[in-house]
């Protein structure tokens, strides 16, 4: 076996004892974190995309997934493929708009757009306003095993959330993936070499939306709960956060990012410093942006690629 | 008379329609701000709606503190906030020259979290208020409809900062140097022009009129920590609408939207909260680059 080998048995090792470790819900919190901000990093990191609006795929989807499980009785897994699948529609849409302007631009209509979705979730009769999509059934797994019991709801978390990375792999490392990071780093070359890169983007785009959809949807199952916090401009800023703490562009810094943003928010949320959440994750994104581009992981690769 | 054929009474149409001219003159003089810093940075300011809030706050200390009224508040308060943006983008924007003007986007977006965050933590979420000056109390009936004069005057002050906005950057000399820092810096700067300066004081300039804004929304709005922070999502999307190609086109642009938005709320008033980003929508397929944006 390679080292590389080597390393993932170690890490899916250590994923599957995690739970019996540490609380299972805070696990699942980071797991579906990391997804979110794998799939927000595929077009950020390899398209060069910056989008403003993740939150609207995130929070719709759990609204989405939220209704189908508590009123129209899905079952686990379809409801979070429900919610998957609209929020990947309606990154379709949004895709298709966003797609006719570049860079800044770009980051206004996505943010624009994900703002009208929160107004929409806001004012619509089925999410419950402020209280939010509460007692969602977390139900059965494939009909066989109760999710009500942690650890086993654990390991279903942990097949998505890992099935929806392996997919972000896939796509980062297949022809599509090439082209991807051709139109970020050269966008005519990428055109005078014959490539549809209105296409490409909008393909990366519904992905990254679908995979974020999934992700929002999977943490309303984990908390039985989809609430305004999920479809909040706020939300939007903070995958871009984890994806640049950890960093932009890297395969795992964006599920490192989200579990050291998630760990400094659980920590500091029940200590003397909660009030200063907002401050604290906007200096550490201001520290990031002035110097510490690359991200954790892309300080490490930089590192050992000196050294050796 | 239109109105009575539509089924809506005069009083409510123009009562919404002023309200509408009022949210479209904030829009107006935030994108006019977003738009002069967007020309010579590159970077969408997404502090912007934070440092509206700083105007806001500023004038509601200058009144409790050291007692200077609204008048004075007029005048100090964007320098004020104009002073903290030439700080901001002295010590901490132009560290980002040369790279990526997204992380300009980020830079800012940061500073919003943490403005906005200090001023929650010291003073709450809800609001302070703030008198309307003794001069502008009261207001004038029309005969179909009542216009108080504060809010009278918030257009008005509107239309005059645009206008003198318009002049500064067509028809001086400063103006011309920042046109053209627009159009190609280093040229400008092989001229003998002191470009970095030209930058700062075009941020701050900027943000000054974002200060002035919330000068004059403190009396109708209340002064409140997170105020500035779903507004300016909307002056985005006004901006994108717009195309921050021109001076003039931000602030038509933004006075439109707001009658729009306005009118939207007699007739679907469930739409109203939504109706700017939907002509976004649909200005990016007609116009990508905008009403009176130029294709780059």
């Amino acid at each position: 076996m390679t080292n590389r080998n080597i390393l993932i048995v170690l890490a899916l090792a250590a994923l599957m004892v995690a739970p019996f470790v540490v609380y299972p819900i805070f696990l699942m919190k980071i797991l579906c974190f990391a997804l979110f901000a794998a799939a927000f990093n595929l077009i950020l990191g390899y398209g060069g995309l910056l989008s403003f609006g993740h939150a609207a795929y995130f929070g719709g989807a759990a609204y989405i997934c939220g209704h189908a499980l508590k009123v129209w009785g899905l079952p686990t897994e379809l409801g979070i493929l429900v919610g998957g699948l609209a929020a990947g529609a309606f990154g379709a849409v949004v895709g298709l708009l966003a797609i006719r302007r570049q860079g800044i631009y770009f980051a206004m209509i996505t943010l624009a757009l994900a703002q009208m979705a929160f107004f929409f979730f806001i004012s619509a009769d089925f999410t419950g306003g402020e209280n939010g999509l509460q007692g969602v059934p977390r139900g059965y797994a494939l009909g066989l095993f109760d999710l009500s019991n942690n650890i086993t709801l654990y390991y279903f978390v942990l097949a998505i959330c890992l099935g929806g990375f392996l997919i972000v792999v896939r796509a980062v490392h297949s022809p599509f993936g090439q082209v991807l990071r051709a139109l970020r780093d050269n966008e005519d070359r990428a055109i005078s070499l014959g490539y549809d890169v209105e296409r490409v983007k909008l393909l990366a785009f519904v992905l990254s939306a679908t995979l974020s959809g999934i992700a929002g949807a999977t943490k309303t199952v984990v908390f039985q709960l989809a609430s305004l916090t999920d479809v909040n401009w706020h939300m939007s800023g903070e995958v871009v956060l984890m994806t640049l703490l950890g960093g932009v562009g890297t395969l795992l810094g964006p599920v490192l990012g989200a579990g050291v943003v998630v760990a400094l928010q659980n920590t500091l949320a029940s200590g003397p410093l909660s009030a200063w959440v907002p401050v604290i994750m906007g200096t550490i994104f201001v520290i990031c942006v002035l110097a510490f581009r690359r991200g954790i992981v892309g300080e490490i690769n930089a590192l050992i690629k000196r050294s050796f | 008379m239109l109105a009575d054929l539509l089924g809506i009474p005069p009083q409510l149409l123009f009562g919404q329609l002023l309200l509408g001219l009022i949210s479209g003159a904030f829009y107006a003089v935030l994108s006019l701000g977003l738009a002069v810093i967007f020309g010579m940075l590159n970077i969408v300011n997404f502090a912007h709606g934070a440092l509206y809030m700083l105007g806001a706050f500023a004038s509601y200390f200058l009144l409790k503190i050291l007692g200077i009224n609204y008048w004075g508040a007029l005048i100090l308060a964007p320098i004020i906030v104009g002073a903290a943006g030439i700080v901001i983008e002295r010590f901490l924007l132009r560290r980002l020259a040369g790279v990526d003007h997204l992380y300009g986007l980020l830079l800012t977006f940061g500073l919003a979290l943490v403005i906005e965050g200090l001023f929650v933590k010291f003073f709450g979420a809800s609001g302070l208020p703030y008198p309307t000056p003794e001069a502008l109390k009261g207001g004038v009936n029309l005969g179909f409809m009542f216009v108080p004069w504060y809010r009278a005057w918030v257009v008005v002050a509107a239309v005059i900062v645009c206008v003198f906005t318009w002049w500064l950057f067509e028809r001086t000399k400063v103006g011309a140097y920042l046109r053209a820092g627009t159009e190609n810096p280093t040229l400008l700067q092989a001229f003998g022009v002191n470009v970095p300066l030209l930058t700062t004081l075009a941020y701050g300039y900027g943000v000054a009129l974002a200060g002035l804004a919330g000068v004059l929304a403190a009396p109708i709005t209340q002064v409140a920590p997170l105020m500035g922070s779903n507004l300016i999502i909307t002056v985005f999307a006004v901006v994108v609408i717009g195309g921050m190609g021109s001076i003039m086109g931000a602030a038509v642009t933004g006075l439109a939207m707001g009658m729009i938005e306005g009118l939207t709320k007699v007739f679907w008033p469930e739409a109203s909260a939504t109706v700017i980003f939907v002509i976004m929508a649909i200005v990016l397929v007609i116009r990508p680059a905008g009403l009176f944006g130029r294709t780059a």
